[in-house]
């Protein structure tokens, strides 16, 4: 079965999504994605849909499910390289993706992620 | 068989003297058109109605014949439109035609009262109907006019300007509205991606009102910025428009407000890591000049 290849980097796990998601996908996705995070005890999901040029309410709701899955798993999710149609379709479906972190590309996601994995060892005094 | 055809031909001249005198007293506007205009105009059109009733069918204007009329008409009218003459007073131009055009039939057939309603019943068809075409032609030009601007205002009003490496800003000048807020939506957005941005600082200065309905806009348009990973400050809000917001019940808690630019550019360069240092009597422009030199 297809599937959406997640890579390890360090602390962090790289999702990049290169093909139309549709909604069995996706579903595995969120699947394998928290597995690994409790696998690895991963801290952060960078998430890059830099590719994806259609979007229904079924993957934005994946991408806010993800992003909360990931939170109570005690990891970060980041969503980088949202195309600004996808971004314009998303406010018109009234999903706000609150709570889910954005960034413009790859890189800056990753200094997001790298300054909030900071914060996490301040907070237990690290 | 109607007379109207060989009365119009043979007192073509007698007929725009007449009318041009007629014109004089209701919708002559010197102030928008000379006299030789005027002139050139009227005989340009009766030259026109002469040869289509030549065809001797005037009661279909969509006619071969009848080309040159309506082709006469629509530049006249579309001019008229253009220099600023209200509706009415151009279709007056037409309709004060009838005058003399009904006096020269009554003249011409005075021995047969018949004829002379049948006459001048089909002169005011023929009349009216020019005038209808008229009317057409002249909200054709206005709309015209009307949608062009509007393309001119929504080009003119939506600059995205990069302030710095990483901060762009987006002056929204008038009100917002949901075409307006679309074409905003996709050239700050388009901007974002193009110049690598993280921070874009909306100025609504130039919004007169804010209500409901605009601050729903604003917030999608920085909603789907943020989405992309984009920081949104919204600047130039005006006490009134604070005293509006807050009265509205209109939530921006989660939206930077500053009042003034400045404010909103000097927090942007705050988060980009960067700061506007002031140099002492302009040493740091010499200084800069004096390497130049070296």
């Amino acid at each position: 079965m297809e599937r959406i290849p997640i890579l390890r980097m360090g602390q962090f796990l790289l999702v990049t999504i290169q093909v139309d998601m549709h909604d069995r996908l996706a579903m595995q996705l969120q699947d394998d994605l928290t597995q690994r995070i409790s696998e690895w005890n991963s801290k952060g999901v960078l998430i890059d849909i830099s590719t994806l040029e259609i979007v229904d309410s079924f993957i934005g709701r994946m991408l806010a499910n993800i992003a909360a899955m990931a939170r109570v798993l005690d990891a970060e999710a980041v969503v980088v390289g949202m195309q600004p149609a996808v971004a314009i379709t998303l406010v018109e479906l009234g999903m706000s993706l609150e709570g889910v972190r954005t960034a413009l590309n790859v890189e800056s996601g990753m200094e997001l992620l790298y300054e909030l994995r900071g914060d996490f060892h301040e907070e237990i005094g690290g | 068989m109607s007379k109207l055809p060989e009365i119009i031909q043979n007192h073509e001249e007698g007929i725009r003297s007449e009318w041009l005198k007629a014109m004089s007293t209701t919708v002559r506007r010197s102030d928008l058109m000379t006299d030789s205009e005027i002139q050139s105009q009227t005989r340009e059109l009766l030259a026109a109605i002469v040869a289509g009733v030549k065809s001797r069918d005037i009661t279909d204007l969509d006619a071969q014949a009848w080309t040159q009329t309506r082709e006469v008409l629509q530049s006249i009218s579309a001019s008229r439109a253009r220099q600023g003459f209200t509706p009415s007073e151009t279709t007056m131009f037409v309709l004060s035609l009838k005058q003399p055009l009904f006096t020269v039939i009554r003249k011409e057939l005075s021995k047969t009262p018949d004829i002379v309603f049948d006459e001048l019943w089909a002169a005011t068809l023929l009349l009216d109907k020019l005038a209808l075409l008229t009317t057409d032609a002249f909200l054709e030009t206005r709309e015209q006019i009307i949608f062009r601007q509007q393309q001119e205002l929504m080009e003119l009003s939506t600059p995205v300007v990069k302030l710095w490496e990483g901060i762009l800003a987006l002056p929204i000048i008038g009100t917002l509205d949901s075409a307006r807020t679309q074409v905003v939506m996709e050239s700050l957005l388009q901007a974002v991606v193009q110049s690598n941005s993280r921070i874009a600082i909306i100025d609504i200065t130039g919004v007169p009102t804010v209500d409901t309905l605009v601050a729903q806009h604003l917030l999608k348009t920085i909603t789907a910025a943020r989405l992309m990973g984009a920081e949104c400050i919204i600047s130039g809000v005006r006490p009134q428009i604070a005293q509006t917001i807050v009265h509205l019940g209109i939530d921006l808690s989660g939206v930077i407000t500053k009042a003034r630019m400045a404010d909103a550019f000097a927090l942007a360069l705050q988060r980009s890591g960067r700061a506007v240092v002031a140099t002492q009597n302009g040493a740091g422009a010499k200084k800069q000049e004096a390497k130049k030199e070296e």
